[in-house]
């Protein structure tokens, strides 16, 4: 379903730079409703139910209805996103609940250095016409070619 | 009804921003992130100024804005030959063997990268049972790069933890446009929230990009952006045709529903070639969720039936060799659809995927602990990338592992980088192929100084999230070479910011000039809403140019009818009315959306024969003709005519058949 933010829950990122929801949505769905100061999906027709909205929310105020024009009533999928893991509640129409837990990556958000390893190494210039990235250059490697 | 025009008389102008840089690209998805690191490498010491623009937040704007569950091309120890191969059998024999060879030989390094980056890739332990990345970095196993033993679901495809995989791919990206921006002294070059809708030409040479224009979905702002090179990276398209969900499933597209087609339709307008427009995805999906497949097939090796238990893949193969010959040999993802499709109509539905059987016959030999491991990991399959999945399951008290679940093939797509290959028609790298293919740049369009890759690539598909990042990095070194050609250019458009404006918040115009005339702002004759002019392109394409509702099937009169219904809808484009800068978005999209779907029917229209069944039937031309027609077809669009001309190109096969 479409996402849809809980009353009570949402503060309209009032402590925040930015409407956290608002910011993340690749489909530009999340608002916020000025005059109730908290976010709304203005289109949930186009709702993908990514569920970046559900992640980045600060007070776990956005949720996931299933889409009720096929799914039955009464389930829930819930996130909890950490630095490293994701933890998810799958609650079942009938009660039943599973919760799983998986690795989100293996180096904290802003601690990437992009200059070391393998990206540590310069274009080669005089190389730019041939096939190959400025990796494949640093490595010494000849690129093959249909034989 | 009346010509609208925009004098800003009832809207409010917008400000006008000029940004002025040498590489321009045009998305934030995998290729434009690709792009940026590669462009960083090769632009930044040459003091050359890098620009992202991206209509949402990188972190999670594009196809991989979900996560992944894995990587769908990973060479690792195939070699190059029997990827093209593959991709060629997988494309009904038309692809573009320089391009996915070129790739091919590549695209490792960007799956390595990534792993550098964070990206958690599952290994195998030294049992040959599976570890995630985390129990694999813990246990030590050795990166990718350094000799690591990937798991496998496929033969081109490896498992990994991609909740976060755009978010990793994204952070590379910033730090290189970040690097970039300190270098060259300038005060910003990322644009996040920034919606691009046309190219400008340069006013001395039509056939020459000069920059892009777009507008701010935030603040009522215009972006002017002049530039000595870009690159397209903006995507496939979804929601051209009528969606098999009725209301607010309608967004639960298995592409992503913001790719409005802008790679095709900028390119057409700008004067660009396309190829295999008339190409097109139909991903056979477990029904309504669209969660994937791939998984459950390759590494689960679960088995589909109909509901007799039949594998439609085995009783209609001789009857369907008749069509399309030797192409049955090796059944691709088209003629997988072909085959149950003919079971759907027969009345032999529901067709199931027998996901509990599968993980049945896997436990057979586990213990408690790894049966509860391989549950894990099925269901991480659907909360990594299509979370909506793991939700109508919930909904309908099914779980995978204890009942089989009905697959379904979905509405058509327009995309260039999974398993379809409509796009543009781009140089290739020139060390080898005939020289047609390669007139300059690699991944250069046929409009100087405008390059693509990914989804706007076409005649190259089965690339995936890799191969897209893989191939804006291939474009952004080709582009810096082409500005290195071409020190002294300097292209300037003529069309003024004033005029742009008028053009572009025409509909923010319309609306608030006529919709007080009626108490319901979204019925007034005066204009029409863009979400109901979506609807009237979906019903159009759907119903004329073989959607969900003929079963896939269109012939030349159905076309011609259904182009001249589009006509209309063009004409009717004019006229629509957007209340905020929200619509204003959806309306851009929509003339993008068009454009792509008329490209798509004036290609199926002119390739007189079925040459992707279970994607699309030319009913008055039901087999493969691969005399006349192993060919591409390319095609070319006048903006000023409005005119489509439709033409052959020849296919060369680069290598042999085994």
């Amino acid at each position: 379903m479409p996402s849809f933010v809980i009353s009570e829950k949402c503060d309209g990122c009032k402590g925040q730079d930015k409407t956290a929801c608002m910011y993340i949505c690749p489909h530009d769905l999340m608002k916020l409703d000025a005059d109730k100061q908290k976010a709304v999906n203005q289109e949930p027709v186009q709702c993908w139910e990514c569920y970046n909205c559900v992640k980045i929310c600060p007070q776990q105020a956005i949720e996931v209805r299933c889409y009720a024009d096929f799914a039955p009533l009464g389930a829930s999928v819930i996130p909890m996103r950490g630095t490293d893991t994701i933890m998810w509640t799958v609650k079942f129409r009938n009660g039943s609940i599973k919760r799983f837990k998986f690795p989100i990556r293996t180096i904290p958000e802003g601690e990437v250095d992009i200059y070391k390893g393998a990206g540590e190494a310069k274009a080669d210039l005089s190389r730019i016409k041939e096939p190959g990235l400025f990796t494949h250059h640093a490595a010494g490697m000849t690129m093959p070619v249909p034989k | 009804m009346e010509d609208k025009t925009n004098t800003f008389q009832h809207c409010e102008k917008p400000e006008i921003v000029v940004h002025e840089t040498d590489i321009l690209l045009i998305g934030g998805g995998m290729s434009a992130c690709g792009a940026a690191y590669e462009a960083d490498k090769w632009a930044t010491e040459q003091g050359l100024r890098i620009t992202m623009v991206d209509k949402a937040a990188t972190d999670r704007s594009g196809a991989v804005a979900m996560g992944l569950s894995a990587i769908n091309t990973y060479l690792g120890e195939n070699s190059v030959d029997d990827y093209v191969r593959y991709v060629r059998q997988d494309l009904m024999g038309i692809i573009r063997e320089d391009l996915v060879f070129d790739l091919g030989r590549v695209v490792d390094d960007s799956v390595h990268l990534f792993e550098d980056w964070g990206l958690p890739v599952w290994k195998k332990d030294d049992d040959g049972k599976s570890l995630d990345g985390h129990q694999a970095e813990r246990e030590g196993k050795e990166s990718l790069r350094d000799g690591g033993t990937p798991v496998r679901s496929g033969r081109w495809q490896i498992m990994i933890n991609g909740e976060s995989y755009k978010v990793v791919v994204a952070e590379a990206a910033k730090l290189a446009l970040e690097n970039n921006r300190k270098a060259t002294g300038v005060d910003q070059n990322l644009f996040e929230r920034v919606f691009i809708v046309k190219l400008m030409m340069d006013q001395n040479d039509p056939k020459r990009v000069a920059g892009a224009v777009g507008f701010s979905v935030r603040e009522n702002k215009l972006y002017i952006f002049k530039c000595k090179t870009a690159l397209l990276g903006t995507g496939g398209c979804v929601n051209v045709f009528r969606t098999r969900a009725t209301a607010e499933g309608q967004g639960r597209a298995w592409f992503p529903v913001w790719n409005a087609g802008s790679n095709y339709a900028m390119a057409a307008e700008a004067g660009a070639e396309l190829t295999l427009m008339e190409n097109r995805f139909v991903p056979a999906r477990f029904k309504d969720g669209y969660g994937p497949v791939g998984a459950w097939f390759l590494l689960f090796k679960a088995k589909a039936t109909n509901a007799l238990g039949e594998d439609y893949c085995q009783t209609h193969l001789e009857e369907s060799r008749k069509l399309y010959g030797k192409y049955v040999d090796a059944i691709g993802t088209c003629l997988r659809n072909h085959m149950m499709m003919i079971d759907m109509k027969a009345g032999k539905g529901p067709i199931k995927i027998h996901t509990d059987v599968a993980l049945k016959n896997l436990a057979d030999t586990m213990s408690p602990k790894e049966i509860k491991h391989l549950e894990s990991e099925a269901w991480e399959d659907f909360l990594d990338m299509t979370i909506a999945q793991a939700g109508v399951w919930a909904a309908n008290n099914m779980a995978p592992e204890e009942v089989p679940s009905e697959l379904m093939p979905s509405e058509p797509y327009l995309l260039g980088s999974h398993a379809g290959c409509a796009g543009i028609w781009v140089s290739g790298p020139g060390d080898f192929g005939p020289s047609e293919y390669a007139w300059g740049y690699n991944r250069m369009t046929t409009v100087n100084g405008l390059f693509t890759a990914g989804d706007g690539v076409g005649a190259s598909g089965h690339k995936f999230s890799s191969g897209s990042h893989a191939e804006g990095r291939i474009a952004a070194k080709a582009m810096t070479s082409f500005i290195m050609d071409h020190k002294d250019d300097n292209p300037t458009f003529k069309e003024t910011a004033d005029e742009l404006a008028a053009e572009i918040y025409l509909p923010m115009e319309t609306y608030a000039k006529y919709q007080s005339y009626s108490t319901d702002p979204d019925i007034n004759p005066n204009y029409i809403k863009p979400a109901m002019l979506q609807q009237r392109l979906q019903k159009i394409m759907d119903e004329y140019v073989g959607g969900v509702s003929t079963w896939y099937t269109t012939s030349k009169t159905m076309l011609e009818e259904g182009l001249n219904y589009l006509e209309m809808l063009k004409e009717d484009s004019f006229h629509m009315g957007a209340k905020d800068l929200h619509e204003l978005l959806r309306a851009w999209e929509n003339f993008h959306r068009i454009l792509a779907g008329e490209a798509h029917a004036q290609h199926i229209l002119f390739r007189e024969e079925t040459r992707y069944p279970g994607y699309y039937y030319r009913g008055d031309h039901l087999a493969i003709d691969d005399d006349n027609w192993r060919c591409f077809v390319n095609s070319t669009y006048d903006k000023q005519t409005k005119k489509w001309n439709v033409f052959k190109k020849e296919y060369h096969q680069l290598i042999p058949d085994k």
